[in-house]
């Protein structure tokens, strides 16, 4: 037992949790009852009434100020204004810093330099011995096969490209993320402060934050590094800080009584201690920045997303799929490179007695990669990867056999995806007539009551119904739906008002859902966005239903059988190492473009988290209950529900949490396809420049929504789940 | 290294300075914690303190002396305090007040260099849960302390080689410490406290993690190095059979208190109160207690022509010559009679045993 450090928190820390009693319960239910009905009834009675549902084209005052705002920006930056220094010197350097390498690596006849220092066959050596180096020989045979089927699939250029953005994201993201992680190990202050910048990070969907940043860094290599870097970076501070701070108190102990100083503790103890679990978050991180880089092609990133992105939108399942296969077979080199790499790392080095053999075989390899390497600076058919009919021919296949699919079975997937829409979407019976199609006020108090009885309206509840009204009030104003233009700095007014308010809301703590599911709605109302909103609600709820659905059903067969939990889980783990665009590939090949689409790629985009985190919900059930319930005489399905279900109740939340969270952020991309609604706004805002406000906004409403429902559920959670879910 | 007990003592007795003393030492944890002592919040029990303010007192108002050379063991109930006293000790844990003198020099007021310094050369601590540094071989883990204060490696390892064969752990340099049993493991602990040649050593439960059999190889072996490198111990335990079998002295702690310090012997034969007299009462009296205890003045009648003996003896050892004898036996210290003994005093102290009051 550790007590010793462990104790530290428990004394008088437990605050009671206050518990429901049953009366408030069914009380609370019955509202919901209500609540529910009255939305629908007024929901038939002003249908299609005030839904805020403008034309693409048609931009509100909020949307043409950030037009405005764009273009005084530009022209700062173009006069060389001194605010923009640091960030321009910033972007040279990153732009500097990639170009270099693709000058180095990345032969390509479109570039002026043409020809790289190194050509496909020195990269191919380096990569195939790092790979050995670091990972062992199994894997350097994967990279070796992995390298060479870019070129085959005729992706050679975009696939180093991609490598490139990601390897220089991922290299920053060390320099920043490994010390971030030891100081946050070290100061309770530290970790307080950092915990919601990350949860922020991580629970906005990678689609909000494009905007912004091509605002500040524009398109092209410097925002694709940091829109990367930024998505990459949380996973990693997180592991790291919690291995660090999760070493062995004991050993810290004993270390420190022996006269350790705090740098010896660090780097002789804590680090070396934790090493395994810090691989684990750069693997993480690897991953994360593979599918950011991949996103970053819709601002002008290079790599292997825009072949996908491009492919995609104009519905070419052949060419996505050969696209999407190089970021597949990337994925799998790049994630059974880190784990095994973590694996070895250990081994390697208690393996002294090799040491000497294993130093010889590396150097000579090393001194064969040199000389392929000079070998591929001097001969062009070791530089230009030779041109390979492979990816078309596969690319016509597969667009071949969609047809003859779409041929056989179009008319059932295209009647399946009509029904699905005509049930769970369109109205009356669709969840549109609820959101999309009903009245902005009957939706926003709906939403608002679902989310006090849900998540509660948090302590003092009087003054945070008032701010939640004067917020609203604010948006109504703000919004430009009616007034036509409102004073400039009232922007800057509100803005800061939100912002307050949501901070303030959080650092009071006490909190329920009430205030920033408030300041959500208004956020979305004001920037002008709100039917396209609903568009994206309505769809994240019916994909977040069927991802439930999965996850419960998967979820509690692996919680009950370690054999199925030991088959499906690598599927899971492997199907969640994907970048997020390539879920759209297998989607398109069947059903029509359009809403439906984009939800089934997001319900395969989020299942696996929510199976995993109800499987090991379930399967945390204390032994000792199941054993007890099971000597009552529990049937299998009472078993189920009444004990393992209700018992994983905070898990299942927290799975509903991260489902959500995981659809929004496909179901926007889903905008590509058909998806409508946020996603296509922000999309059609890089690609037309008298849009681009509107995709700014939609950004900012995707992440209103987005830590709308983060809230409402986590402080759900929070009041019906246990401790073990916060 | 070839100092005994009695070199240790001898020297002790004649610059009479005391290994490490601690005077009316302190911890609350808890806010406001240095606005406790000295308030009459101090006096409350630790119960009633938590509820009003928040704070544990785990150590309240503590002092003791060890001498050169002494096996001084800290006894008591989990949650007394004994694992914080002891890590007031090297301000793994800082003290809230009072003072702690380590060979004469004030560790609370210690700048932090000095401190680590007198963590470096002169008191090592073994854990309860060993704290062994899972990436290193048996050898580099006995070597650490070396290392951190900057020995060459060739030293340290001829160093750490010398502790690893005095702890009995020869051949196994070279493993890691997953691939030893907890037993083994301790000894790692111990070797490891052992190479900075520290004046002192600290045990904090080191054998509680241990399965008893291999727990009791471990107290002979503390045993036997305390008799081969006679180091000054304090040895923390809430077993106390090990505390009598090790302590010279035992200090036993309630609630943060101390309750009652002295020699086995004195501890059960006069307990101080009923938590004393509960843990002691499993204990077999006539392996502990000596005819100092059980003496007593004679009775006129009496005849004084018995055997003499000396009054540490325990009684265990005495018992055959006392009932054998046809009179009381005399007990004698430096010609002086003290009193007498005889069968009747012995069978009370056996008897006793088997019916515990
Ligand atoms: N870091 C800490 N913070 C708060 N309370 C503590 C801390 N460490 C120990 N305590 C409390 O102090 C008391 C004594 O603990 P400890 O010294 O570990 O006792 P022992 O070693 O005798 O079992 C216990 O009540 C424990 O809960
Ligand atoms: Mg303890």
């Amino acid at each position: 037992m550790t007590v010793e450090l462990t104790e530290i928190e428990h004394p008088a820390a437990e605050a009671p949790v206050p518990q429901d009693d049953e009366g408030g319960g069914r009380l609370r239910w019955i509202a919901l009852g209500v609540v529910v009905v009255v939305w629908v009834i007024l929901g038939v009675i002003f249908h299609g009434k005030g839904t805020q549902d403008l034309p693409v084209s048609q931009l509100t005052a909020f949307q043409e100020w950030l037009n405005e705002l764009r273009n005084t920006i530009e022209d700062a930056k173009f006069n060389g204004n001194p605010i923009f220094l640091p960030i321009d010197w910033l972007s040279e350097a990153l732009d500097w810093t990639v170009t270099q390498l693709q000058n180095l690596f990345v032969s390509d006849s479109s570039r002026p330099q043409g020809v790289a220092q190194v050509g496909w066959a020195g990269v191919v050596a380096l990569a195939v011995w790092v790979a050995y180096a670091l990972s062992g020989l199994r894997i350097a045979i994967l990279a070796l096969a992995v390298m060479l089927s870019f070129g085959w699939l005729g992706y050679w250029e975009q696939s180093i490209d991609t490598l490139i953005i990601t390897g220089v994201s991922v290299v920053i993201c060390v320099i920043i993320g490994l010390p971030t992680g030891i100081w946050m190990s070290r100061s309770k202050r530290v970790t307080s402060v950092l915990t919601p910048v990350l949860d922020t990070m991580q629970t906005m969907p990678s689609f909000a934050y494009l905007g912004p940043l091509v605002l500040i860094f524009g398109i092209g290599n410097p925002g694709a590094v940091v829109a990367t870097l930024i998505y990459a970076l949380p996973p990693l501070i997180r592991i790291s800080a919690y291995g660090l701070s999760t070493v062995s108190p004991s050993t810290v102990e004993a270390t420190t009584a022996l006269g350790s100083t705090s740098t010896q503790l660090m780097t002789k103890v804590q680090l070396p201690m934790a090493r395994r679990t810090i691989i684990v978050g750069l693997n993480q991180t690897i991953m994360a920045a593979l599918s950011m880089a991949i996103i970053a092609a819709f601002i002008a990133g290079p790599g292997l997303g825009i072949p996908i992105i491009d492919a995609l939108s104009v519905l070419n399942v052949g060419i996505a799929f050969v696209s999407g296969m190089c970021i597949v077979f990337m994925a799998i080199m790049l994630d059974r490179a880190t784990s095994a790499a973590g694996e070895r790392s250990e081994a390697t080095s208690r393996r002294e007695v090799n040491g000497q053999r294993r130093r010889l075989i590396l150097g000579i390899s090393a001194a064969v990669a040199v000389v392929v390497v000079a070998i591929s600076h001097n001969q062009l058919r070791w530089n230009v990867f030779p041109d390979s009919e492979w990816g078309r021919r596969i690319a016509n296949w597969v667009n071949d056999a969609t047809d003859t699919i779409s041929n056989s079975i179009g008319q059932f997937t295209r009647w399946l995806s009509d029904a699905f829409t005509e049930v769970f979407l369109n109205p009356p019976f669709g969840l549109d007539a609820w959101f999309v199609d009903a009245p902005w006020w009957l939706v926003s108090l709906g939403i608002l009551a679902v989310a006090i009885l849900l998540g509660g309206a948090g302590k003092e509840a009087t003054p945070r119904l008032a701010a939640a009204v004067a917020l609203g009030a604010a948006a109504v104003l703000m919004s430009g739906y009616w007034a036509d233009s409102p004073l400039d700095m009232s922007w800057v007014i509100y803005w800061g008002a939100v912002v307050a308010l949501l901070i303030g809301s959080s650092a009071v703590g006490g909190g329920g859902a009430l205030i920033p599911t408030a300041a959500s709605i208004s956020l979305i109302f004001a920037v002008g966005l709100w039917n396209d909103s609903m568009v994206t609600l309505t769809m994240t709820l019916v994909a977040t239903l069927f991802v439930m659905i999965f996850g419960i059903v998967v979820g509690v067969w692996m919680g009950r059988s370690r054999r199925v939990d030991a088959t499906v889980r690598p599927f899971l783990d492997g199907l969640q190492t994907l970048p997020a665009l390539v879920y759209l590939v297998p989607a398109l090949a069947f059903f029509p473009a359009g809403r439906f689409l984009a939800i089934i790629a997001a319900v395969l985009y989020a299942a696996p988290v929510a199976i995993k985190i109800t499987a090991d919900g379930v399967r945390s059930v204390a032994g000792p209950t199941v054993e007890a319930a099971q000597s009552l005489g529990s049937s299998r399905w009472q078993m189920i529900g009444k004990v393992q279900l209700p018992m994983s109740k905070g898990s299942i939340v927290l799975s509903a949490n991260q489902g959500l969270l995981f659809v929004l952020s496909m179901v926007v991309i889903g905008g590509l396809v058909g998806g409508g609604g946020l996603g296509f706004l922000v999309i059609n805002g890089f690609s037309q420049r008298e849009d681009f406000g509107k995709g700014l906004a939609a950004g900012i409403a995707i992440t209103a929504l987005g830590i709308m429902l983060d809230r409402i559920t986590v402080h759900t959670a929070a009041r019906y789940g246990r401790a073990d879910t916060a | 290294m070839t100092a005994t007990v009695d070199d240790v003592g001898a020297a002790a007795s004649t610059d009479g300075q005391s290994a490490l003393t601690v005077n009316n030492l302190w911890k609350v944890f808890g806010p406001r914690a240095d606005k406790i002592v000295g308030s009459p919040e101090a006096d409350l029990s630790r119960a009633d303190l938590l509820a009003q303010t928040g704070c544990t007192a785990a150590v309240r108002d503590v002092s003791f002396e060890v001498s050169p050379g002494e096996v001084f063991v800290v006894m008591g109930l989990s949650g007394s305090g004994k694992s914080t006293l002891v890590r007031c000790l090297t301000r793994l844990i800082e003290p809230t007040a009072g003072q702690v003198l380590i060979d004469g020099e004030d560790v609370v007021s210690m700048s932090d260099t000095r401190l680590r310094e007198l963590r470096r050369h002169h008191v090592s601590m073994v854990f309860q849960h060993f704290g062994l540094l899972p990436h290193r071989k048996v050898i580099d883990n006995v070597g650490y302390g070396l290392e951190v204060r900057g020995t060459s490696k060739a030293d340290r390892r001829s160093r750490a080689q010398e502790m690893v064969d005095l702890v009995g752990l020869s051949g196994n340099e070279n493993a890691y410490p997953d691939q030893l049993s907890g037993g083994m493991q301790q000894r790692v602990g111990l070797a490891r406290a052992l190479a900075v040649d520290p004046s002192i050593l600290l045990f904090d439960e080191p054998f509680s993690a241990l399965d008893p059999l291999i727990r009791r190889d471990m107290q002979n072996e503390v045993i036997r190095l305390h008799h081969e490198v006679g180091k000054t111990m304090v040895f923390i335990t809430h077993d106390l059979s090990e505390a009598l079998k090790l302590g010279d002295r035992i200090l036993i702690m309630r609630d943060g208190a101390l309750i009652q310090m002295g020699t086995p012997a004195e501890v059960v034969a006069t307990p101080a109160d009923d938590y004393v007299r509960d843990f002691v009462s499993e204990v077999p009296r006539s392996h502990v207690l000596t005819l100092a205890w059980v003496m007593r003045p004679p009775r006129p009648d009496e005849a004084l022509t018995g055997p003499e003996m000396a009054p540490d003896t325990i009684v265990r050892d005495a018992a055959r010559r006392v009932i054998d004898a046809a009179d009381p036996v005399k007990v004698v210290d430096n010609g002086q009679l003290l009193g007498v003994v005889d069968q009747d005093d012995i069978l009370r102290v056996i008897v006793a045993e088997e019916t515990p009051s």
